[in-house]
This record gives C-alpha cells, sequence and structure tokens, in this order.
C-alpha cells in the first residue's frame, strides 16, 4: 500500500491554479523530490498534505487513511518549514520537546527521546542555546529533529537546504538521506534545485503549472525526459524540432539524424540532446548525427566547458566538453557528433 | 563630525529642554521653601557673596512623614495598575481580531478603535455621567422594568469604566502593532507538531507578544498615574489620587514645593516599571 495517495489533487488561489488534478504516490520509506520551478504548485501540495490549506476537490490517503478535514495537529506527518520557523522564546531542547510534550508522554522520555534526536544530529552540547545563538546549519538541523522526534511516518520539507551556503550544501545532503535511511520515514523534499532532487531522491516528480509532467527514478527522469519541459528543466538539455525524411531518417537542426522513431514520413517530432553526450568531431562530418556549427561563447566550469555552437538554420546547442581538450576559441568552425542512443523522443 | 552633531542636536536639544530641564526645575522647586510671592516660593540657593543654601527638605519630609500623601500615590498606582490591566485584557482580543481580519479591513479597524479619540475627552466624560448617573440611562431602564435604582456614578466602577474608555487605545496599538508583524510559520510549526489551538496561543502567540503587551500596559499604567479629571468626575470621592493631590497642593493651597516634591515623588515611582520593562524587551 502506499503511505501516501494524492488524488485528482486541485487548489485555486484567487485567478490562479495552483494545483490543477495532481496524482501523485509515496511509497513506504521513499525519499521523493518535487522538483519545480516557482508557481509549479509544489510548496502548495506541501501546505495541503500538512492541512494548512484545503484543497478545492480531490483526495490526500496518508496510510489509506483519507486526511480531508482533519487539522494540522491531528494529522500523523512532520514538516520542515523553508525558514525553519524555530520557537525564539525557547532552547533547542525545548523546541525539539514541543511535539513530545503535546503528547503528554512521560517527563523521562521526552528528555531521552530529545537527547537522542539531538545526538542524531551532533547538537548535544547546544541543547540549553537558543536559536539565535546557532548557525545556519545547526538551526537547520534543529529544525529537521524537531520534526523528526515523534517519528512520524511520513515527512514533509519544504526547501530544507535552500538558506544554506553551497559547501554545506552537499554534506547536509548526504546526512538528511542518512537520516532518512535510519528513521525508515518516507520523505517528501520539495525543491527548484535540480541537482539536489537528482541526488537525494529514490524518485522525482518534476512539477509544472500544477500537474506531475514525469515521475520517476532520478537517472530515468535525466537520461528518458518525457517531454520538452523535463528535459529543459533537468540539465538543461538540447530540443530538437525535426521532420521525418522520405527514407525514415530525421532531419533537424541543419542535420539528418539516424533512430528509432516509429513515424511515418512527414511526422514531426521532438528529441532531446544532453550538452554532455555532443562531442566535438575532427575533420568533415559524417552522414548522420552530426552538425556543422560555429563555437559562438566558452565558459569554463572548471570540471569541464559548456559551449553555445550556433547552426546553420540558426538553432543554438548547448555542448558539454571535458576539461582536459583545450576547445577551439569563439569564432571556430566546429563539427559536432553523437550516437544514436543520445537521442530521447519526447512525447510533450 | 559635524555633519554627526548635526544630527543629533535636534533630538538632545529637544530632551534637554523639554524633559530635563522641566524635571531640574521641579527639584529645584522641591527643595524650595514656600512662600508669599510670585512664583510663591523662596529660591533654595540665595546669594550673599557667594552661594547660600536657602532652602528646606521640608516638603520631602511632609511626603514621608503624612500618610495621607503615601496613600494616595498608592492608590494612584493601585488604580493605574487595575486599568492597565483590564485595558491589556479587552485590548488582546482586539488586537487579535484586527490581525485575523482581513487586509483591507485593518486600517478601517484600528481607526475604529482610536474613535473614541475623535470626540473631546470631557464630552466623553460627561457622557459617562448622563448614563450612570442617579436618574441617568441606565437607572432609566431599570425603573421602567421597576427595579430600585442602582448607585453607579462615584463608585470605583465607573471610575474603571471611565479610565479603561480613554486609554484602551494605547494598549490596543502595540499589541495590534505585534500580532500584525507576528511570524505565523511558527504557529504552524507548533500546529504540525500536535498543538491545538488554545496551546498554540499560549506556548507560542502569547509568550512572544510578551514585550508589545508590556509596551501596551506601561503606555496606559504611566498617564493613568497620574490621571485626576476621570476620578474626581466619575470616582468615589472619599479616596484621593495622586493627581487630584497636586491639584489641590499647587492650586488650592499655592504649595508649590509640597506639589513638585509630588510630582518628583510620582516620577520615580513610575521609573521602576520602565526599568522593568527595558529588562524584558533586551530579551530575545
Amino acid at each position: 500500500m502506499a503511505l501516501l495517495r494524492v488524488e485528482g489533487l486541485s487548489k485555486r488561489f484567487g485567478p490562479t491554479l495552483a494545483l490543477d488534478g495532481l496524482d501523485l504516490e509515496v511509497r513506504p520509506g521513499e525519499f521523493l523530490a518535487l522538483l519545480g520551478g516557482s508557481g509549479s504548485g509544489k510548496s502548495t501540495l506541501l501546505r495541503l498534505v500538512a492541512g494548512f490549506e484545503a484543497p478545492d476537490s480531490g483526495r490526500i490517503l496518508l496510510q489509506g487513511r483519507d486526511l480531508a478535514g482533519l487539522p494540522p495537529p491531528a494529522r500523523p506527518l512532520g514538516m520542515m518549514f523553508q525558514n525553519y520557523a524555530l520557537f525564539p522564546h525557547l532552547s533547542v531542547f525545548d523546541n525539539v520537546a514541543y511535539g513530545l510534550r503535546r503528547e503528554a508522554r512521560p517527563r523521562a522520555e521526552i528528555a531521552r527521546r530529545v537527547a537522542e534526536a539531538l545526538a542524531m544530529v551532533g547538537l548535544e552540547a547546544l541543547a540549553a542555546r537558543r536559536p539565535h545563538q546557532l548557525s545556519g546549519g545547526q538551526r537547520q538541523r534543529v529544525a529537521l529533529v524537531r520534526a523528526l522526534v515523534k517519528r512520524p511516518p511520513l515527512l514533509l520539507l519544504d526547501e530544507p537546504l535552500g538558506a544554506l551556503d553551497a559547501g554545506l550544501r552537499e554534506r547536509t545532503g548526504f546526512e538528511l538521506r542518512a537520516l532518512q535511511r535510519a528513521t525508515g520515514a518516507g520523505f517528501i523534499l520539495v525543491t527548484h534545485d535540480q541537482a539536489e532532487a537528482l541526488a537525494l531522491a529514490d524518485r522525482v516528480a518534476v512539477l509544472d503549472r500544477g500537474r506531475v509532467a514525469q515521475c520517476g527514478p532520478p537517472a530515468e527522469l535525466y537520461e528518458r525526459p518525457a517531454s520538452r519541459f523535463v528535459a529543459r528543466f533537468l540539465g538543461a538539455a538540447n530540443v530538437l524540432e525535426g521532420r521525418v525524411a522520405a527514407d525514415g531518417a530525421v532531419e533537424a537542426a541543419g542535420g539528418r539524424l539516424a533512430l528509432d522513431h516509429g513515424l511515418a514520413p512527414g511526422g514531426a517530432l521532438a528529441l532531446a540532446l544532453r550538452p554532455e553526450r555532443i562531442r566535438l568531431l575532427a575533420g568533415p562530418p559524417p552522414a548522420v548525427n552530426a552538425v556543422a556549427g560555429t563555437l559562438r561563447e566558452l565558459a569554463y566550469r572548471g570540471d569541464g566547458w559548456i559551449a553555445l555552437v550556433a547552426l546553420a538554420d540558426g538553432t543554438e546547442l548547448r555542448v558539454a566538453l571535458p576539461a582536459a581538450a583545450a576547445p577551439p576559441p569563439p569564432g571556430s568552425a566546429v563539427t559536432l557528433g553523437w550516437d544514436a542512443a543520445a537521442l530521447v523522443p519526447l512525447a510533450g | 563630525m559635524m555633519r554627526r552633531l548635526a544630527l543629533l542636536l535636534p533630538p538632545y536639544a529637544w530632551l534637554l529642554l523639554l524633559v530635563a530641564a522641566p524635571v531640574a526645575i521641579l527639584l529645584v522647586v522641591a527643595l524650595a521653601e514656600a512662600g508669599p510671592g510670585v512664583p510663591p516660593f523662596l529660591p533654595p540657593l540665595a546669594w550673599d557673596g557667594g552661594p547660600v543654601w536657602a532652602g528646606s527638605l521640608d516638603s520631602l519630609r511632609a511626603l514621608v512623614a503624612d500618610p495621607y500623601y503615601a496613600e494616595a500615590l498608592l492608590r494612584s498606582v493601585g488604580v493605574a495598575g487595575v486599568t492597565a490591566a483590564l485595558c491589556l485584557l479587552l485590548a488582546y482580543p482586539m488586537a487579535l481580531g484586527i490581525a485575523a481580519a482581513r487586509p483591507a479591513w485593518r486600517l478601517p479597524l484600528l481607526l475604529l478603535v482610536l474613535l473614541p479619540f475623535w470626540t473631546g475627552f470631557l464630552p466623553r466624560v460627561g457622557a459617562w455621567i448622563g448614563i450612570l448617573r442617579d436618574g441617568g440611562w441606565v437607572n432609566g431602564v431599570l425603573a421602567a422594568f421597576g427595579m430600585a435604582p442602582l448607585r453607579l456614578l462615584f463608585t470605583d466602577a465607573a471610575m474603571f469604566l471611565g479610565m479603561v474608555h480613554a486609554y484602551l487605545p494605547f494598549a490596543v496599538l502595540p499589541l495590534a502593532a505585534a500580532l500584525l508583524r507576528r511570524d505565523l510559520g511558527l504557529e504552524e510549526a507548533a500546529a504540525d507538531l500536535g498543538a491545538g489551538r488554545w496551546v498554540v496561543f499560549r506556548s507560542i502567540t502569547l509568550p512572544l507578544s510578551l514585550p508589545a503587551a508590556a509596551a501596551g500596559f506601561l503606555l496606559v499604567f504611566i498617564p493613568a498615574a497620574g490621571e485626576f479629571v476621570i476620578p474626581e468626575l466619575l470616582g468615589p470621592p472619599e479616596a484621593q489620587l495622586i493627581g487630584r493631590v497636586l491639584w489641590g497642593e499647587f492650586f488650592q493651597n499655592r504649595d508649590w514645593p509640597l506639589a513638585a516634591a509630588l510630582a518628583v515623588a510620582l516620577l520615580a515611582l513610575l521609573l521602576l516599571p520602565i526599568r522593568l520593562f527595558q529588562r524584558l524587551d533586551r530579551r530575545p
């Protein structure tokens, strides 16, 4: 049985439709990332699941139970807020103990469980501090264990790494993963950062205008995007618009592409082509899966280069080049090639 | 440097002219001896080839010796405290209501809180007299139902009614400002952790609004401690408040040094809660 099941969820705020008949499923113990830009509905979905907003239509089932009409305190789930929402007038200990005290647990049990929770994130020495006496990373961890200490089967995390600086993000991400495995809770992480979603989640749901555009394991989403939106959003893939020629090859971007597409001649199709699957070729271009163009811009990224190459028909391709080979200077004529397997037909 | 000075000068000049100087004059008058003339006291420092002490501590001594003054002071502080507490009790739900109202409604509601200030102070007190006096509206209604008339005017109840009516806005405004600015995310977090509405209010909203509540309390307490018109017009005649005593010493007995000593004593007494408030406010 699914841990969380969202069916046909819709929510309108004035003229904007934040959620548009959204369906989603989270399995027990799964780490799911909700990935989307601003206005995609990802935070609205979290607030509806937590109970801070009521849906206009649709159902939310947690462990098979319909949550409709249940106020937030009655919902067996935890939420970690984007700005952490730590209680400024309470110590770290009292912040973490807050949820357990609402369950009227014995004092000794509360003290033990809070101590265990703080030890999990290495904050046992700071139990007496107030939130304003902590660093950003420490606050983040207090917010995390405060939401986890009641051992909810489902934890909602709203941009949990958003306020941390780059160096801390990766390490905290690993900690988050380890904590998720240790607790066995289902995690729903909302983020606008595709690298974060791909790195942390078991499955990623890409949200676009209040609907799930695609949901699947990170590698599947990355390698086989289903739509133009997912292809562009994840890893900024190139999208080539093509047409099937009489001989079955696809004509796109001023070149001929050979791939299995199953379309009759004259059919139109869109293809995703990842920047890192494109290579620089020496000599004249081969007959298929290669194009000639002019290198316009070059940006060094440490682990490689990103080049913008303008093709004869005006298309611009993003190309990722390895750091080892020095790329030709901007303005040079270049030939680009790729394997047939690198081309991913897009449905929408 | 000059810019800094130019920037700081006006506020310091203001404080010096309108706060420090009057207090200094008050202290000097309190140390003087009453006597005939205009103004009706002898300067505490005379000049006889050099400064000569000509003042007296009689006024301050009288303050301590005669329990009449201490009682008036204590009673004033008590009345001001009860008034401030009643105002807070009423102001809290009002401020919460304003903060919870739709944004378009907030300003009109705040203006409604200030509505009593739109009419003069004396007409408002006069209206209460009309409502509460023996042949007033309340007793008129009671008589119409065949009930015995109540003595309402010149009671503690009437005095507190008038005081709360006059000072309530001072308690509502700081509370409403603080509750409007509060982080609703904290309350959502508390609800998510299993706290019902009342527990959220008691454990999060209320403690975080305490500095604003203290500010509201002081804004009522301080002017109410020196208030004498409302107690005089609505309150019981037998119990004297410090404002009334001060007025009497100043205008009727023309004992300026004693009146000044009373004012200094009231000022010293009011510094205490202000210090307490500063300590509360410094807490994060």
